[in-house]
């Protein structure tokens, strides 16, 4: 649904860790993901991380959406 | 930032949606379930880059706008009650309710403070303790697992006045209810990325195997919804409509177990009463029994108006699929983001809302 | 002088005098306030340019700034966007009972640097004090005088099609500061306000280009609200480009994590110029000489299509529209 951000985890405290996106930091609430450690990126949503972020799927998809258009001849688009 | 700007590359995207516009051959009707998803669609201006045989329609997807008039009206008496303290997210400060609204309440004399987080409104809890905080629980289940988090750790942590209004829905329930009524005939649907990243995509195998649409769970980069659209297409193309997940970044088969554990603990399935969609079974969550407690009406009853609907707001309608906003007659003449006379405007994410902000309000975007 | 601030010090009595001689007067002397006189009685030639504002700003101290400084400035920038050579301020205070003393003098202090650096006077002011309850810690309301050079005429009615729109440099930098200090938002994040004096940029900007057809500062509601501002009033479209708009990291991603759209964030060091086509290289590059406007971008242009619209190129290449903020700017869920 909604408002997620990325963002990578620096430290863990019990429940809470902080976290870091683009600069910002804010301590939000690990509850919902404790297996998170420093170095993993989450999701934050409303000060909660609600999932850990595959970093590898990330890379795939990326992969994925090249090979996508690749395989229709590469045009640019009508634009 | 990492994981956003990849996934916003103008010129993939440009090439994505070239894609899409060779392979698509019959016509798709796709519904963006997912009020985030109409604003990423609106605001990168999505539609205009689709072939005309795509079509997209906004879905009930909206939290706030979904939200009955007698549960807002429930929180606006709370508020009105004094020494009470309302605690909600920025979403809902604006929506017009039966007789009022929150920001109204709050212009008049009432303290209704707007929070990112519920933990914030524990924090508000603990710093005022002679004051019950109210926090209003929206959202789908996204945000039911963390709100239900927030009252584990007042618990926790002994915060007796912190208390929590739960209007929470649940999608799977009025998505099928949805395609049940035969009133919206849909090829696709595009799956709300954030609530699959909790539930998973295995509540979803129903959709494809017992109405024969096509599911692809999004993410929210134009460059997700652009991709989850090429996946919906190819489905549809070769008649082979599954449950496939786009957002592999974000998203588990199995979702977030922990997540729905916790928000199980907390919440239990109940009726719900859906603003233009009515009652559905099982869709909505109230406290259970051994979080009662945590209800603001154990400590104080509340006289809530009997409700009432704006009479000519087609918000229902729009909600279900069965209208856009330019086929409501108040839609900008009447009805703008100032003076809204339903949710579906004034939500960030409403379609009225998105219309409005992104298409000009005159119909296709300016060109 | 007392820790806090009273009833009684706003009352004209001793106390009040004794704040004056105490704060006010150490910090921002000079031949017209000294004098103490109902007025300040000053010689003026030439057009005159007369703004006023008031600053409602919370938490009164941010990354960045304060309130007091922000007084200074943001006058003095409405006054450079007429064109004027800014020269004499009021400075009026209303505070809550109970301000701390402390709180005040730093706040008259960035007053006095912020008008030192900006090369203005503070010639009159007055101080009020209210019942605990009834203001935000401090309110302040400044009303600024200045000078049109001969020539210059710029207005946010001037706009033609074809002039080109320039920005000065990043948007939201304000906005983000305050917020993250705000109860509920708490973040901690680099970004400081812009709070800057740019009428030395405009001075410099009109010396290279006197036909500057409008200049604005995009301040309370942003740069999507002043554009609309200025094609309304100018009753032209105005077409910008969304990879143009430059947007500070730290600010990106507190809009990211907040739900806010950068081109609603308030700025307060940031100027919009519409100017003739053929000069805008020339006052693009003399922006980015000066310190304020070294992120300067040709963000878009006034075209004569659909009037009294910003419409935005986006990243897709396709066309949305940019209409002015609704209600306040929220964090939303959603």
């Amino acid at each position: 649904m909604c408002l997620a951000v990325p963002a990578l985890v620096t430290s863990v405290e019990g429940s809470s860790a902080e976290v870091e996106a683009g600069g910002v930091s804010r301590r939000i609430s690990i509850w919902l993901t404790p297996e998170a450690k420093p170095g993993d990126y989450v999701l934050v949503h409303t000060g909660y991380a609600i999932s850990i972020v595959d970093e590898v799927e990330a890379r795939e998809t990326l992969v994925l959406l090249e090979q996508l258009v690749a395989a229709s001849g590469g045009e640019g688009g009508s634009e | 930032m990492k994981f956003i700007d990849e996934y916003r590359d103008a010129d993939l995207g440009r090439r994505l949606a070239a894609r899409i516009r060779d392979r698509s051959s019959r016509n798709a009707r796709l519904m963006e379930f997912c009020g985030g998803h109409t604003v990423t669609i609106l605001r990168h201006g999505i539609r205009q880059v689709l072939p005309p045989t795509v079509e997209m329609l906004s879905g009930p997807g909206c939290p706030v706008c979904v939200t009955a008039n007698s549960d807002l009206d429930r929180a606006i008496a709370l508020a009105g009650e004094r020494g009470m303290i309302v605690a909600t997210f920025g979403d809902m400060l604006r929506v017009p309710g039966s007789y009022s609204s929150l920001q109204e309440a709050r212009a008049s004399g009432a303290d209704v403070r707007v929070v990112y987080s519920a933990l914030d409104a524990i924090e508000i809890a603990r710093r005022n303790p002679d004051n019950p905080v109210v926090f209003l629980g929206i959202g789908f289940e996204t945000t039911a697992p963390a709100i239900a988090a927030s009252v584990l750790e007042a618990e926790q942590r002994d915060v007796a006045n912190y208390f929590v209004l739960p209007m929470h829905k649940l999608c799977l329930p009025v998505i099928r209810a949805l395609l049940e009524s035969g009133e919206v005939r849909l090829d696709g649907l595009v799956c709300p990325g954030h609530v699959s990243a909790v539930i998973g995509s295995l509540p979803y195998e129903c959709l494809p195997q017992e109405y024969g649409i096509a599911c692809v769970i999004s993410g929210f980069e134009p460059l997700d919804v652009l991709q989850s659209v090429a996946m919906l297409v190819e489905q549809i193309e070769s008649g082979c409509p599954k449950v496939e997940i786009a957002y592999r970044r974000g998203v588990r088969p199995e979702g977030n177990q922990r997540a729905l554990e916790v928000m199980n603990t907390v919440f239990e399935p109940c009726e719900a009463d859906w603003r233009g969609i009515g009652v559905v079974p099982e869709s909505g969550l109230r406290l259970r029994e051994e979080y009662r407690r945590f209800h603001p009406e154990t400590v104080v009853k509340v006289d809530v108006p009997p409700p009432r609907e704006a009479a000519g707001c087609i918000c229902g309608d729009i909600l279900r699929g069965v209208k856009t906003p330019l086929d409501c007659g108040f839609f900008r003449r009447v009805c703008t983001p100032d003076r809204p006379v339903g949710p579906c405007m004034v939500s960030a994410e409403g379609s009225c809302a998105a219309y409005y902000h992104y298409a000009g309000g005159e119909g296709a975007s300016a060109e | 002088m007392q820790n806090r601030i009273l009833l009684a010090h706003g009352s004209g009595g001793r106390l009040s005098h004794e704040l004056v001689e105490k704060v006010f007067l150490p910090l921002l002397h000079n031949e017209f306030l000294s004098r103490l006189d109902d007025s300040a009685v000053l010689d003026l030639s030439g057009r005159v340019a007369f703004t006023t504002d008031s600053y409602v700003v919370n938490p009164i101290f941010f990354p960045g700034g304060d309130i007091g400084r922000l007084a200074v400035y943001g006058t003095v920038n409405d006054l450079a966007m007429s064109g004027a050579r800014p020269l004499y301020l009021s400075v009026a205070l209303i505070m809550e009972e109970g301000l701390p003393a402390e709180e005040l003098h730093r706040v008259v202090t960035s007053v006095r640097d912020a008008a030192e650096e900006a090369g203005v006077k503070v010639v009159t002011g007055d101080t009020k004090v209210v019942n605990r309850g009834s203001a935000d810690q401090l309110f302040i309301n400044t009303a600024g005088i200045g000078v049109v050079p001969e020539g210059v005429n710029v207005s946010g009615a001037n706009a033609r099609p074809g002039d080109s729109i320039i920005l000065s440099g990043t948007i939201g930098d304000h906005g983000i500061a305050v917020m993250s200090q705000r109860e509920g938002l708490e973040f901690s994040t680099p970004v400081k306000s812009d709070c800057a004096p740019l009428h030395r940029m405009v001075a410099d900007m009109l010396e290279v280009c006197a036909e500057i057809h409008c200049l604005r500062d995009p301040t309370r509601g942003g740069l999507a609200s002043t554009l609309n501002e200025l094609a309304v009033q100018s009753g032209v479209g105005i077409a910008v480009e969304e990879e143009k708009i430059p947007v500070g990291d730290g600010v990106r991603a507190a809009c990211e994590l907040l739900g806010f759209d950068p081109l609603y964030v308030a700025n307060e060091g940031k100027l919009v110029a519409a100017v003739p086509e053929e000069h805008a290289q020339r006052v693009l590059e003399k922006m980015r000489q000066d310190p304020h406007g070294a992120g300067a971008a040709i963000i878009g242009e006034a075209i004569a299509e659909h009037p009294r619209r910003v419409i935005m190129r986006t990243l897709l290449g396709a066309r949305r529209v940019v209409d002015m903020l609704v209600g306040e700017l929220l964090p939303r869920i959603c």
